[in-house]
This record gives C-alpha cells, structure tokens and sequence, in this order.
C-alpha cells in the first residue's frame, strides 16, 4: 500500500545502501541488547558542538547518495551520510538550494550531521531554519527498528511531528538515515553592500526595514559596518541596492561568516552564540561581537563568566550556548518542567539510552 | 457509526463519579464556569464535523490560565478524559467531546496581549481569533500570514494544535513556521514554555512537536506568533483550462520556473459553478477547471512574475488568462475560493471534505481516480485544492437522510485517503486526524510506528487522559481495521457501518 522499506533497489548503489542500513540497525540492536551506547557519527565536522559522548562509534558515512530528487515537486531524499557538499551542487545544477543555508564547517559535513544538529545560516531569520524544510524522515529507533515520519509532500499532519523533533536533537533519540527537505529556487538575482555606521545604528534601521517588504536575506553587522544581502527578482534588487547606497561587496562574505572562516573567529577566547529576540538592544557584555541574522544570531568571543554570558542573554528573553570546549555546559540549562518532559521523552523513545546520551544534556 | 469512543479498540477510560467531579471543581475553582445540564451541552456536540457528535460529560469555560491549570489537576488526580476545545471549527472531529470526559473550551481567551511592531510578533491568548491578529496589527503595515479558509472564525489555539495552512503557506509556511513561542499547561497541570522569543530555544524542540499535536499532549495557552511586513503589491491571475489534467501539469510548469507564488489554487468543474452561483466571482462556469495563482511581493517583481506566469499559463493550454484588474477584483477572485465549501455545501444537504495530499506531479492521476471512485460509489465529488503544495480538498456530496449515502459517503472518503497514501502522500495536510481518520492512520504508519507515537505521547500524558481516541489509533484498532480491509468491497455496504 505505502511506499515502504528504504530506498527503491535499482542498482548497486542503492543495494550497498540497504546492506548498509541494515547493518546499522543491527549495531543498534546490539547497542540495546547490552545497553552499551553508541556515539553517532557523520564527518565530524561539528565534533565541537555539544557535550562529550563516551560509546561504541556508529558511522553513517557508508549511508550515502540522493534517494530522490524531482526539481518540479521542490523536494529532495537524501540519505544522512551523503556529503552535505554533494546535496548542495546536486541542488545547484538544477538551480535549487535548501534556503537555510546549513554552515559546512570545513567540508566533512555530512546531511545527518547539519540536520542532527540544526544550524542555519544567514538566511535564517527571512527563509527558516533546518526543521522548517524537513518534510519527512527515515530513522533508527531505540529498538533498532526502521521508522519513518513525515513524508515527500508539503503537507502532512498525520501522526506527531517526529521529523521535526529530530532536528537539532543531536541524535539523542534515533539515528537518522534519511531526510526528505523542502527545496526552493536559487533567487533570480542577488547583491550585497557594506553599509559604514555603528551597531546601535544598524540595528535601528534594521528593525524600521524589517517593517518593509525589502528583499533582504542577510545582515551582519562587523562592529564598524553593516552588511547586507539583497536577493530577489532583477527589479527589486536593483531598486534597494540605488535605494540603500553603500559600497558593493563579495558575497563570499557569507559563506565565509557562515563556516566561521572570518578573522573574527580566529580571536583565541571561547566563541559564544547568542539567540536573541528581534530588535534587542547591543548587550553590555566584555569582548568583541558579531552580529548576525539582524541581531538575533550575535556571536562573541570573550573570556567572560559563563553564567554572567548565559544571563545577559536569559534576562532579554533570549539563550547562549558555547561553541567552544572547556567552558562548562555548552547549552543554557531547561527550566526543571522542560527537563523532566524531555527526559521523559528520551526515556520513552531511547529506554535503553544508548543514542549519543548525554551530548545535549547530561540528562538526555 | 466509527466515531463513538469503543473502549475495545480505543483503550479502557477509568470510570468517573460525574457529581463527585463537579462538586470538586465547585469547590476548589468556584469563579470556573461549568455547563452540566443537556440543553447547555448541546452546542458543543460536535465541531465542524457535524456528522460526529457526542454529548460531553461537562463543560468548563475558564477564563485565567490558573483555572486551567487548577481543571487539569484535579482530572489528573481523578482520572478524567479532558477534550480540549478552540473555535470549534475544525473538520476531523478533534474537539468531539466524550461522554465519559470534560469539554475544556478556550474559547474565552481572547485577548490579544501584545503587539510589538518593532519585534514584528504577537502575543495572543488561543482563543484569538486567526483573522484577528491581522487585524490589530495592520495599524502597523504588518499581519500574520497562515490564512485557513476558516479565520474569521478559527482560533490561533486551534491553529497551532491543528497545524493549520492556508492558500498563501506555498510561500509563507504552515502555522509552525509561523509561531515562536507558545505557553502550554500540561497534563499534570503544571506550566510549560515552548520555544522562545528568540528564533530558537535550548533542547529538543518541543515547540514543533506541538503543532498538529491536535491536543493530545497539553493546552496551549498563550501564543507568540512572527507578523510580516504587507507585500508591496499582490495580482492574482487566474487561468481556465478545458481538461483538468491540463490544469494539473501546469501547476508544476510554474514552480518549474523558479516563481514561488504567494498562492496556488485549482477548482474543478463543480467547485467552479458552486463558487461562482454563491459568491458571483466572475469564474468562467465553462470551464473543467480553474487555476488561481497569486503574485506578491515587490512591485518590479510582481510585474515580471506575472508575464512569466502568463506565458507558461498560455503553454500549458490555458483556454482564458485573466489577471484581476485591481484589488476589489482579486479580492472577488479568492472570495469564490475561500467560500467554495459553504457553497459547495448549497447543493447538497451535507457534504464531506477531505484533506489528502500527494506529490504534485500525482495530481492528473489521483484526480482520474477519484471521478472512478465517485462514480463506483454513486456520489458526487467537487474538487478543490491547494495546489501548490500538492493539498487536495475532494468534497464528497451526500444526503444523510437518504438511505446508505453517509456510510457511501465514509467509505469513499476512506478510499480516497487510501489513494493518496498509495501516491506517496498524507492521509491529511492541514485538518488533521482527529476521531475521523483514526482508521486511516494505520495505512499510513507501521505498527512500529504507531507504537512511537504512543511512546511520544506517553512522555506528556502518562494516563493517556489528554483527547483520547483521537490522532492515533491503537493496535487494537489496527488490528481490526486491518482485518475488515482486506475484505473491502466484498462487503455490502450496511456492514461498512461498523468502521
Ligand atoms: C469552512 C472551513 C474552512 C476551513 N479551511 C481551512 C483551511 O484552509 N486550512 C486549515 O488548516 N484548516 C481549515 N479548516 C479547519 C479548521 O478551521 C482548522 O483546523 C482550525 O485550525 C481549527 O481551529 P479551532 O479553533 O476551530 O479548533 P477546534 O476545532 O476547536 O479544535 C481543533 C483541535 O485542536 C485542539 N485544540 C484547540 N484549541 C486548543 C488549545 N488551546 N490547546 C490544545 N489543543 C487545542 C482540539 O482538541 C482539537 O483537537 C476549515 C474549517 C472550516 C469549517
């Protein structure tokens, strides 16, 4: 009746795919019957996010290769292990682009990995985040068994939104094997300035543009200039770009600030990122900024306390979490009724705890 | 009749001393208004799916979060069933009370507790009516996107538990990619904060597990939801086709350009003359279907958009191109679309709507095989749907009062989820699951499946108190239906009474 088991078996490729995730259910099978937990890898690139996990390697690289991809439907299956790099030029040849614009970190990145762990790029605040393009997915559950939420349509309220929970989990509830996302067209056109005038400024003017259908898709403010991303049709870009001024600017900017390739990144103190509500005023805290998402993303590199950091941001409505080793926690503790509903959640879905526990929580 | 509550395959309700609980809640929450006696509970039977109904036990009507949270204590203690009610206008029978629980409505929250133009959110209390957000911050050029047929009357709870689209979500999202922040009380009565108001929050993302929950694992409270700035211009092209399948394909042609539209709607033959004797929107009755396609944005793109649009339409073999001259045209336009159920609803004395959806390029297909269906059943169907994203709305006209047609009319409307299952899509896209599909659920998930939704659900309401019966059905259902589906169509029809 439904479209079922994993991929359609039409050539080698694809039956090295089904040996291979049946091993996988197997490790885990194993996994729960001697409760030993495993640690799940994609390529490694995001090893410094989140807390340490100790447990038997699990390698999803091997479940690799685009399932399906109908550039007309704007949907794409991808298996977790394919090369995020392999997604994006397959994507690209056909004029697509998954709009979150998920950093790399260096090129290892793998699909399970970027949606394991949830990070979007400077589009982010105008085009949505990783769990806003997942349709639907394929995953390990704690007894080993093959489970799929969601699916290849738009639409789909059937059942709860297990798909979605998975982003950002950072595989502490199953191992993810397939994705299925929403894709969406390249823009037709695209510029980018770079606007002279201070923070508090820029972040002025950004919340009066927010209040105007502008075409923008990214602004990040460097401490002494704004940059900005225009995208959209011919007409519109070429209208804010006379209307906005500035100097041109490469737009290798932002991939650049997206993988953390920027000057900035290379100051030696713990980089912090801070999630901020909209149109939040600069916070007093020590060290140097980086602005992103309008404001909303601000990384910073300071030798700050970590609670002093975590309470800056709790006191505004928002969260920090420490991108680097060393600092303590990395993710700013849950209120005790959220922990005890996501432990709970853990607990019903991984009892036998053996997916990356303790890497987002020492709980979970 | 599928929809009563059947302790066999819907799971054992612990039973309730009805006076005992009232007299409790008197005590402890005396400001709660509570409804007990028939005549009171009699408007709250049913939600829009007026063919389930069921009397509640008893209504509560709190107006203070504290009431809520004091209301679930005591169910919690006592073991009491809780359906959670919005607006009521959802049409998978979600909100159906049960005889052996408490309706909880939430329907006297409405207040809108803050509008912040320069974050460009909203905070709301759930029972908000969707429409009403838009309302109170147009003042400052902003509103809230997801636009259900329903939002004058809807609630943005409703919404949330629901998932709810709209014509304009191909390019604006659903409901979850539209709310930051949600306040939820739980089963256990205590108080829960989803989400943040910032674009994140730490740990698993309850907040997205929430939408579509369609009540089953806490109340929602309070609302924060992303307002947009108004497009600069929006035009509305509509096009006529003399072959529906045509109209399908050229549904995928105008995606295929890289133009995503604000909308894109499709009407068959049936809808169109529904529609167009209702509401008088200027369709083309001729035609066998109609495409709406909504271009907004910046004005410089919008003209260019619409040119290309235009001539893809004119390849595809549109028969008639017409772009809305101005905006009291394009409003006449979508006024046609979003009352096509009410006036679908005029030719016959009932009508059943369902919510399948299937990868677009299906469409021509799945279409040519519900007209075979209809005709097997005997029944008529009016197609509309939210094409873009693939979201069929197939409403199947019937007449309750004459003979077997409810059960045709249930038998075929499964068939037709069936269908799109098999096409590779969803037993629903917007309305839900709620005591309607609970059938269908399990041809579209695994036992395996199912049993994670159970454990999912067991994390949030350990008793299984919160709208049980609803969303997902228990293996002992599946077991059952599962049975009475191999046989299907050898059965003669009064048998298909009992799913
Ligand atoms: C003419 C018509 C057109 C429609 N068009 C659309 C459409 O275009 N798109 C669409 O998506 N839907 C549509 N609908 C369906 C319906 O309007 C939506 O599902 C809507 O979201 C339901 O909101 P409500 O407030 O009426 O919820 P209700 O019907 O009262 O409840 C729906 C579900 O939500 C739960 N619920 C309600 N409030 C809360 C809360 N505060 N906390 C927890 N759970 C809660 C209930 O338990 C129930 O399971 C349409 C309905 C009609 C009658």
């Amino acid at each position: 009746m439904r479209m079922d088991a994993l991929s359609p078996l039409n050539n080698q490729a694809d039956d090295y795919a089904q040996n291979y995730a049946e091993m996988l259910c197997r490790q885990v099978r194993d996994a729960r019957a001697n409760r030993s937990p495993l640690q799940i890898n994609g390529g490694g690139s995001k090893a410094f996010y989140g807390r340490r996990v100790a447990g038997t390697p699990l390698d999803t690289t091997g479940y690799r290769g685009i399932v399906r991809y109908d550039p007309v439907e704007l949907v794409v299956t991808v298996r977790a292990g394919t090369p995020l790099r392999e997604l994006e030029a397959e994507l690209k040849a056909h004029g697509q682009m998954l709009s979150c614009e998920p950093p790399s970190f260096g090129g290892s990145a793998t699909v399970g990995g970027m949606v394991a762990c949830g990070l979007s790029g400077p589009r982010r605040p105008w085009a949505g985040a990783v769990r806003d393009l997942v349709l639907g997915m394929r995953v390990i559950g704690g007894e080993g068994q093959l489970l799929r939420f969601g699916g290849e349509v738009m639409k789909n309220v059937a059942g709860f939104d297990v798909s979605r929970l998975m982003v950002g989990a950072q595989g502490v509830l199953g191992v993810l094997l397939e994705v299925s996302f929403k894709v969406l067209p390249r823009p037709q056109a695209c510029a980018c300035l770079r606007l002279e005038m201070p923070l508090d400024h820029a972040l002025e003017q950004l919340t009066l543009w927010g209040r105007e259908p502008l075409p923008l898709s990214a602004a990040c403010h460097d401490g002494s200039a704004l940059h900005i991303r225009l995208e959209g049709g011919e007409g519109s870009v070429a209208a804010t770009v006379k209307r906005l001024g500035g100097e041109r600017d490469n737009e290798h900017y932002w991939t650049a600030l997206n993988n953390h390739d920027l000057p900035f990144f290379a100051d030696p103190r713990p980089l912090w990122r801070l999630s901020l509500p909209a149109a939040t005023p600069p916070l007093a805290l020590d060290g140097e900024w980086l602005i992103d998402w309008a404001g909303m993303q601000r990384w910073l590199k300071s030798d700050a306390e970590p609670h002093v950091i975590r309470d800056a941001a709790l006191r505004v409505g928002g969260h920090a979490s420490c991108f680097a080793a060393g600092q303590g926690e990395p993710f700013t503790p849950l209120a005790p009724v959220l922990l005890q509903h996501q432990r709970r959640l853990k607990a019903q879905l991984d009892p036998a705890r053996i997916f990356n526990p303790g890497r987002l929580y020492a709980e979970l | 009749m599928t929809f009563a509550f059947d302790e066999r395959l819907d799971g054992v309700l612990s039973l309730v001393d009805r006076n005992a609980l009232i007299t409790e809640i008197k005590a402890l929450v005396p400001e709660l208004e509570l409804l007990h006696q028939e005549e009171d509970l009699r408007p709250f039977e049913c939600d829009g799916l007026a063919a389930y109904r069921n009397l509640p036990m008893l209504v509560v009507l709190p107006e203070t979060v504290e009431q809520v949270q004091q209301l679930m204590k005591i169910c919690h203690v006592r073991g009491v069933p809780v359906v959670t009610r919005g607006a009521g206008t959802g049409l998978s029978g979600g909100a159906l009370p049960l005889t052996q629980g408490v309706l909880l409505v939430m329907s006297r929250f409405t207040r809108i507790l803050a509008i912040d133009p320069a974050a460009r959110v909203a905070r709301v209390q759930p029972g908000v009516r969707n429409l009403a957000i838009s309302e109170a911050a147009a003042p400052f050029g902003l509103y809230y996107a997801p636009d259900p047929s329903s939002q004058i009357a809807c609630s943005i709870g409703g919404n949330v538990a629901e998932n709810a689209g709209g014509v304009h979500c191909l390019k604006y999202g659903l409901t979850v990619h539209n709310v930051l922040c949600a306040e939820v009380v739980t089963a256990e009565g205590e108080c829960m904060t989803l989400g943040s108001q910032a674009l994140d929050a730490p740990g698993l993302d309850l907040l997205a597990l929430f939408h579509g929950s369609e009540g089953m694992l806490g109340v929602i409270t309070e609302i924060t939801v992303k307002l947009l700035p108004r497009p600069e211009m929006a035009k509305v092209v509509m096009a006529s086709f003399d072959d529906i399948a045509k109209a399908g394909r050229a549904v995928g042609d105008i995606i295929a350009t890289g133009i995503v539209p604000g909308g894109l709607e499709m009407m068959d033959k049936l809808a169109i003359q529904a529609a167009e004797n209702f509401i008088h929107a200027g369709y083309p009755v001729e035609a066998e279907a109609i495409l709406l396609c909504e271009l907004d944005g910046i004005a410089a793109d919008v003209h260019t958009d619409c040119q290309r649009v235009r001539d893809v339409l004119k390849a595809a073999g549109a028969t008639d191109i017409q772009l809305a001259r101005d905006d009291a045209e394009r409003a006449r336009f979508w006024a046609g679309r979003k009352a096509a159920f009410p006036a679908v609803g005029r030719l016959s004395p009932d009508y059943y709507c369902m919510d399948g959806t299937i990868p677009r390029r299906e469409l021509p297909s799945v279409l040519r095989s519900i007209a075979e269906l209809a005709a097997e059943y005997r029944l008529r169907v009016a197609n509309v749907f939210h094409a873009g994203d693939g979201n069929m709305h197939p409403l199947i006209l019937f007449d309750a009062s004459e003979g077997d047609q409810l059960q045709r009319a249930e038998a075929l409307g499964a068939r037709i989820l069936e269908l799109c299952v098999a096409a590779g899509g969803s037993i629903t896209g917007e309305h839900g699951v709620g005591r309607e599909k609970i059938n269908q659920m399990c041809v579209q998930f695994n036992p395996a499946e199912i049993t994670a939704f159970h454990a999912v659900k067991h994390a949030f309401d350990e008793y299984g108190l919160l709208n049980p019966g609803k969303n997902i059905p228990t293996l002992a259902r599946c077991a059952e239906y599962g049975r009475m589906h191999i046989h299907h169509g050898a059965l003669p029809f009064p048998e298909l009474e009992r799913f």
